[in-house]
């Protein structure tokens, strides 16, 4: 036998070796309840790479974006892999700790057609970097009770028309149920300055860093405005989200309607309100406007370790269709791939929602949801404008002085 | 000092003598390295980068010199800043001031009468102070909840109408400082039954002889005897209710509730640093908050001295 084919055999065989034999711990640092969605997967994933193991570091949402951050200053104790939730995508692609997809090895520029279209501008930073895969979305969708409508002889169609027919909608139903129209004044304040945005414009910065908060936007100005009128006509339980009065609302219909992603649908199921199966709807926003809650990113640190194995993950995760739908069954993580989105689970009604097709419409929604631009000083902005807002339902302040006030303090802020 | 002969180097560095000369800073090294790295650099750290304008996803060594910038932005008087500051004031006196009134007599009974239970009761009183924060949160928040909690539930009984403890930015002051007078109510129970027994009884004994009753016993006696204890205690007071953070930030989450009427200095200085990723102005408002306490304590400091020993 030739002398050189064997060695390049032998060479070849070790190396097979080598590699199955080679033990490798990826670490993934994620928050609840995607660490959920991960064990969903894990056996997969352990049938297909017996040689990786995963090694998860699980910590509280606010916790494990602080220590993230810490980790990206310092380029001590990073992950292989990092869970980014879409409050922080922006402000981490700003930052440059985190791999540019875009280029080889990862080279994801084919992949990105695969996904929602509003995600990949979530994920790319302000000069075309794209930092991180989306592997779940929040398309947004109009939740409400169909007894107590029902019950109030409204149409639910007719409070999608526009924001006043959902606050006209809203007196009938307190008048004749006596259940509230919605939790918060402030949630209807949320959708509007979230949705009808021009090409180009964010919610608080247009495209060039502009300031958008003020007395002449219209936007901001209605979004105070039907807030104002909700709490003025006594439409508004005044319940906070995340709180016990939110969950018993729920339970007890005292609040007609709930502007949400598509996940509340399983949290209500889950551990909210199951008794209550059946008696919910969903529905398109008022005034077919579209919006997402929420979303989730994966992100390879520069500084990683494994940042092969990293991709493979990632891959594994957000490319691969029977993840994505294991996710879904796991905990309702809508799929960001587009193709996961079309499995037959979708056309499945949901039992929760009286056999609504619902999943069908929050496709829809995903696939008309606009991107947004994002800047890193919107966290600044949302909590002046909110403490603005308080003063306006709280304190009767005047709503133009209440925006000029936010403008100036946002415009100090934004440096 | 005795006159050495010379003598070679190599012979005077011996093991047993290098030993003796260094293990003491080796001993006492572990001290002074953790403050290094744990106390003295952070300082200066924070002190570095109140002049710069950085966010940690820039990574080290990317800051920008901006000179008194982040200072004269919380020191403008449309800065939130001032409304934090103005907020954990409130705060602080609501909680504070009601904790010593109330501690102070508190001990004394306690000290008087009631010494076959003191053990009984400052361990009672004392643990609020070493429960963990999240299930004072938990414990509180059903308390406080509007339509659930056990208080809106006693005011209906009686027919009067339900408060949003949490969510009247009127009214959650008050609510976060009634559980940080809870908190540390105990705290200073203990502190001044502590100077209490520090007080011979040979002074009561020698009052109670010459026909003093308890209340000028108190009056006469224990408070001017009590001074150093309470101007001990009025320091923490001040300087823990100006930090003041866990007890909102639980009940209310980083926003500081309705209105941010529960944003304190501290939680807005976290926001900023860690929502907001400014760690420059953070930075600045961490040293303004600093001033702010030790000026404070100054005024404490003044108020105690005049007129007095202490």
């Amino acid at each position: 036998m030739n002398k050189g084919l064997v060695s390049v055999l032998a060479a070849a065989l070790l190396l097979g070796q080598a590699h199955a034999q080679e033990k490798v711990t990826l670490t993934v640092a994620v928050f609840p309840s995607l660490d959920s969605s991960i064990k969903a997967i894990l056996p997969a994933w352990q049938k297909k790479y017996p040689n990786v193991t995963i090694n998860m570091q699980a910590q509280q949402y606010a916790d494990h974006h602080n220590a993230m951050t810490t980790a990206l200053a310092t380029g001590q104790g990073l992950p292989d892999v990092m869970a980014i939730e879409v409050g922080y995508v922006a402000k981490f692609a700003e930052g440059q700790g985190l791999e540019d997809l875009n280029k080889a090895p990862y080279s994801a520029a084919a992949s990105k057609k695969l996904f929602t279209p509003f995600t990949i501008a979530q994920a790319t930073s302000s000069d075309g970097r794209f930092i991180a895969m989306p592997t779940d979305i929040g398309p947004g969708t109009f939740f409400y009770r169909k007894d107590v409508l029902d019950k109030a002889g409204v149409n639910p169609v007719n409070m999608q028309r526009s924001w006043e027919s959902y606050i006209a909608a809203g007196k009938t139903i307190k008048a004749k149920t006596g259940a509230y129209l919605v939790n918060t004044a402030a949630s209807v304040y949320g959708i509007i300055i979230r949705t009808n945005l021009k090409s180009g414009e964010g919610i608080y910065f247009d495209k060039s860093n502009n300031l958008l908060v003020g007395p002449d936007n219209a936007r901001f100005v209605r979004a105070f405005t039907l807030s104002k009128q909700i709490r003025d006509a006594g439409l508004d339980a005044k319940v906070g989200e995340w709180t016990n009065e939110w969950y018993d609302a729920f339970k007890k219909g005292t609040v007609a309607t709930q502007f949400s992603g598509a996940w509340l649908q399983g949290a209500l199921q889950n551990w909210m309100a199951p008794e209550t199966k059946g008696l919910w709807r969903v529905q398109n926003l008022p005034e077919r406007s579209f919006a997402s809650w929420g979303g989730t990113f994966y992100g390879i640190p520069s500084k990683a370790k494994n940042k092969q194995w990293a991709w493979e993950f990632i891959k594994f995760m957000t490319l691969n269709q029977s993840s994505q739908i294991a996710a879904f069954e796991d905990n309702g993580a809508f799929p960001a791939l587009v193709a996961a989105q079309k499995n037959k689970v979708f056309s499945d009604p949901v039992d929760f929602l009286g056999g609504q097709k619902a999943r069908v419409l929050w496709r829809d929604a995903a696939a008309k949801t606009q991107p947004i631009d994002v800047n890193k000083y919107d966290s600044v902005a949302d909590q002046i404008v909110q403490t603005e807002l308080t003063n306006v339902l709280e304190k009767g302040k005047d709503i133009k002085q209440a925006l000029s006030d936010a403008r100036a303090q946002i415009l100090r802020r934004a440096r | 000092m005795s006159h050495r002969l010379p003598a070679p180097a190599r012979a005077r560095l011996s093991y047993a003598r290098l030993q003796q000369r260094f293990a003491p800073y080796v001993f006492v090294s572990p001290f002074f390295l953790l403050f290094l790295v744990f106390g003295l650099f952070p300082l200066l750290f924070s002190l570095f980068l109140a002049f710069h304008l950085w966010s940690p996803l820039d990574g080290l060594g990317n800051w920008k010199f901006v000179g008194f910038e982040n200072f004269a932005l919380a020191l403008d008087r449309q800065d939130q800043f001032w409304t934090t500051l103005k907020n954990t004031v409130w705060i602080g006196l609501l909680a504070g001031v009601p904790q010593h009134l109330v501690a102070l007599p508190l001990a004394f009974l306690i000290h008087q009468s009631l010494r076959r239970y003191q053990s009984t009761l400052s361990t009672v009183l004392f643990l609020p102070y070493i429960t963990n924060a999240v299930a004072i949160a938990i414990v509180f928040a059903t308390l406080y909840s509007e339509r659930l909690g056990l208080l809106n539930y006693v005011r209906g009984l009686v027919g009067l109408d339900p408060v949003r403890w949490l969510g009247d930015p009127g009214m959650v002051p008050y609510s976060v400082a009634a559980v940080v007078f809870w908190r540390y109510l105990g705290w200073n129970v203990v502190l001044y039954l502590s100077g209490l027994q520090a007080i011979s009884e040979d002074v009561y004994e020698a009052a109670t002889v010459d026909g003093a009753g308890k209340w000028q016993q108190f009056w006469y006696i224990t408070l001017p005897l009590l001074r150093p204890m309470m101007f001990y205690a009025f320091t923490l007071t001040i300087v823990g209710n100006m930090q003041l953070f866990e007890e909102p930030f639980m009940l209310l989450n980083d926003g500081g509730g309705s209105g941010g009427a529960g944003l304190t200095t501290a939680m807005h200085i976290f926001n900023t640093a860690f929502r907001d990723l400014d760690m420059g102005y953070a930075s600045a408002m961490s040293w303004l908050l600093f001033l702010a306490i030790f000026a404070l304590s100054m005024v404490n400091n003044v108020l105690f001295s005049r007129g007095g020993e202490r």
